[in-house]
């Protein structure tokens, strides 16, 4: 009886999340089937898979032909790693000094630091351009990876002193006990206790770096230093009626991100369970 | 006993690098930001200090303050739908996730994620084509269900268009709350849960019950993301509905609404000062709402240790 039911309930737990998988696949599944068909087939019939009748390479042809997207590639791959790397590290360290440490000021310091997840960093642009053509930093990717780990930081930190303060108190002073110094319980101990936050916190930074459109505009707008996001969009501007090349600049644009989401969520979900196994 | 210690140095290594960046790169400029509200140019064009004329003209003169009301009720009307159809849509989608030995829970997760990793752009383009009266998958695929009466342009028509993108942005960005919901299922000891077992209480009764008092301050957490998101939001209105926001502004948010005065559009130059103006009002609305949260219903949350 008690079987039957689970075995019920399992099977309406797979209906809703295979339903609700169709819902946030479909349109994705959309671009990339019509990226292999012909002008004509895309009108004819949105919804067929390309068939050797229908089947055509042309919109990739043409993308090749005029973009430099393995660069651009490479310029996204690059600003993407390195903010993430800065807004990890620094904003782990900073959230630990929060939630570890009472002294003078920490609410303060914790209430300034949240400041910024409630102000978009866009608010300054100009400020922050005036700033980069001062510096000389204007069409670098140096400027776009110090302003992405500006914008990062705030919510990682937020996050994660949300997470360490549930870090058990005994654990890092047994640490401490054992001469532990500071650097090494944070390094060493609670840091891989957070993991699973961290992963998280990675896949939410990443996300909006990889996707921006703003700073890569006003920062970093040469021909050799855009993003992927600003190449997809110059293109689809250039060749607005040209479906096929819009198409397949769009499935190119997908490819990238959902690899690089592909490899961090397995490390998500490790991180996860190696989270739940307590 | 802290006070007795000698200087912590440790405390400024850990903070030190965080805090230079941010605030080199975020309130610096956001400060200059806030100041330039209170600047406008005369007639020379030379810049000078008025007050709050730019705030009177702003919410008294009709052409600004209507303009503004719209989009600040545009904006609440963008995080109503949110908070009513993507919240509750993410939590149970958690919930579903986190059933114990459900199998391909993995590829589920990492399927219902991939709208969130999605450009604007790829959005704001894919959900045009499927709306799309004229290529039409939508109007084709509701005729094949017989309900193609249902269909309109939605994003064509001034009384669905906002709901309409809501709707998309909520479909993108589900996975936020799932995700982070299921991350805290996850952190529930076992020991918890098999002690609600052994006293019968199991299925959604152990979810309402046992389950969602413990995750309330992750629910906490992805309201006040949701909220901040909602009030910033400026890309997907960008791309699908253009800088004006239409059709005849009935999309416009504060962020589009920003856009245009900053910026400038067609015929109208940018106003800095203005878009300064509206900038710190943005500020403070988000401000305000990030203080109920912090005083209002962070601090009376229970947080357990385990």
């Amino acid at each position: 009886m008690k079987a039957r039911a689970s075995t019920g309930r399992t099977i309406a737990a797979h209906a809703v999340l295979l339903a609700y998988t169709l819902i946030a696949l479909f349109p994705v599944f959309v671009i990339v089937i019509n990226s292999f068909k012909s002008r004509k087939a895309i009108f004819a019939d949105p919804l067929g898979l390309p068939l050797p009748g229908s089947f055509d390479l042309v919109g990739y042809r043409t993308v090749l032909h005029q973009g430099d997207f393995f660069l651009y590639f490479q310029n996204s791959l690059i600003v993407t790693v390195a903010s993430l790397f800065c807004v990890l590290l620094f904003g782990a360290m900073a959230a630990f000094a929060l939630s570890e440490y009472r002294f003078r000021g920490n609410t303060l310091m914790g209430l300034y630091l949240a400041l910024g997840i409630m102000i978009p960093i866009r608010l300054g642009t100009v400020a922050i351009l005036e700033m980069m053509v001062a510096s000389g930093l204007v069409n670098t990717l140096t400027a776009l990876i110090l302003v992405y780990t500006a914008q990062g930081l705030p919510l990682a930190i937020f996050i994660l002193a949300e997470f360490m303060k549930s870090v058990s108190d005994d654990l890092k002073n047994a640490g401490r006990i054992d001469g532990l110094s500071e650097y090494r319980i944070f390094f060493s101990l609670v840091l891989p206790l957070v993991r699973p936050a961290m992963a998280t916190v990675a896949v939410f930074t990443m996300i909006p770096i990889w996707n921006d459109l703003w700073f890569p505009l006003i920062l970093a707008p040469a021909e050799d230093t855009k993003t992927v996001t600003l190449g997809a969009q110059v293109f689809i501007g250039q060749f607005v009626t040209n479906w096929n090349a819009v198409l397949a600049a769009l499935s190119l644009a997908i490819v990238p991100v959902l690899v690089l989401y592909l490899i961090f969520s397995r490390q998500l979900i490790r991180g996860i369970t190696a989270g739940a196994v307590k | 006993m802290a006070s007795r210690k000698p200087v912590r140095w440790h405390i400024a290594v850990f903070l030190a690098p965080a805090v230079l960046v941010y605030t080199a790169l975020m309130i610096v400029p956001l400060f200059g930001t806030l100041a330039q509200s209170l600047m406008n140019h005369d007639a020379t064009g030379a810049r000078i200090f008025v007050g709050l004329r730019n705030f009177a003209t702003l919410f008294g003169d009709a052409v600004w303050s209507d303009a503004f009301w719209n989009a600040l009720g545009n904006n609440t009307w963008f995080f109503v739908i949110h908070m009513l159809v993507q919240n509750p849509i993410g939590i149970a989608l958690a919930a579903i996730l986190s059933t114990p030995r459900l199998r391909m829970a993995g590829f589920y997760r990492t399927a219902i994620f991939i709208p969130t990793i999605l450009s604007f752009v790829i959005v704001g383009f894919v959900w045009k084509l499927i709306l799309s009266p004229i290529w039409g998958i939508a109007p084709g695929m509701l005729d094949a269900v017989g309900l193609k009466f249902l269909f309109a342009p939605w994003l064509g028509k001034e009384e669905y268009a906002l709901t309409a993108l809501a709707l998309v942005s909520v479909w993108q960005f589900v996975g936020i709350p799932m995700m982070l919901i299921y991350a805290a299922l996850l952190s529930i000891p076992d020991g918890v849960i098999e002690a609600a077992e052994m006293d019968g209480i199991t299925g959604w009764s152990q979810f309402w019950r046992i389950k969602l008092p413990l995750i309330l301050p992750s629910v906490g957490i992805i309201s006040i993301l949701t909220f901040v998101g909602n009030f910033n939001a400026f890309d997907l209105i960008y791309v699908a509905q253009g800088a004006l926001a239409g059709p005849d502004f009935s999309t416009d948010i504060l962020g589009t609404f920003l856009y245009r005065t900053f910026f400038g559009f067609q015929l109208q130059l940018g106003d800095p000062y203005m878009g300064s103006a509206i900038a710190t009002a943005m500020f403070g609305i988000i401000l305000i709402g990030v203080c109920i949260y912090l005083f209002g219903i962070q601090t009376r949350l229970r947080r357990y240790q385990f």
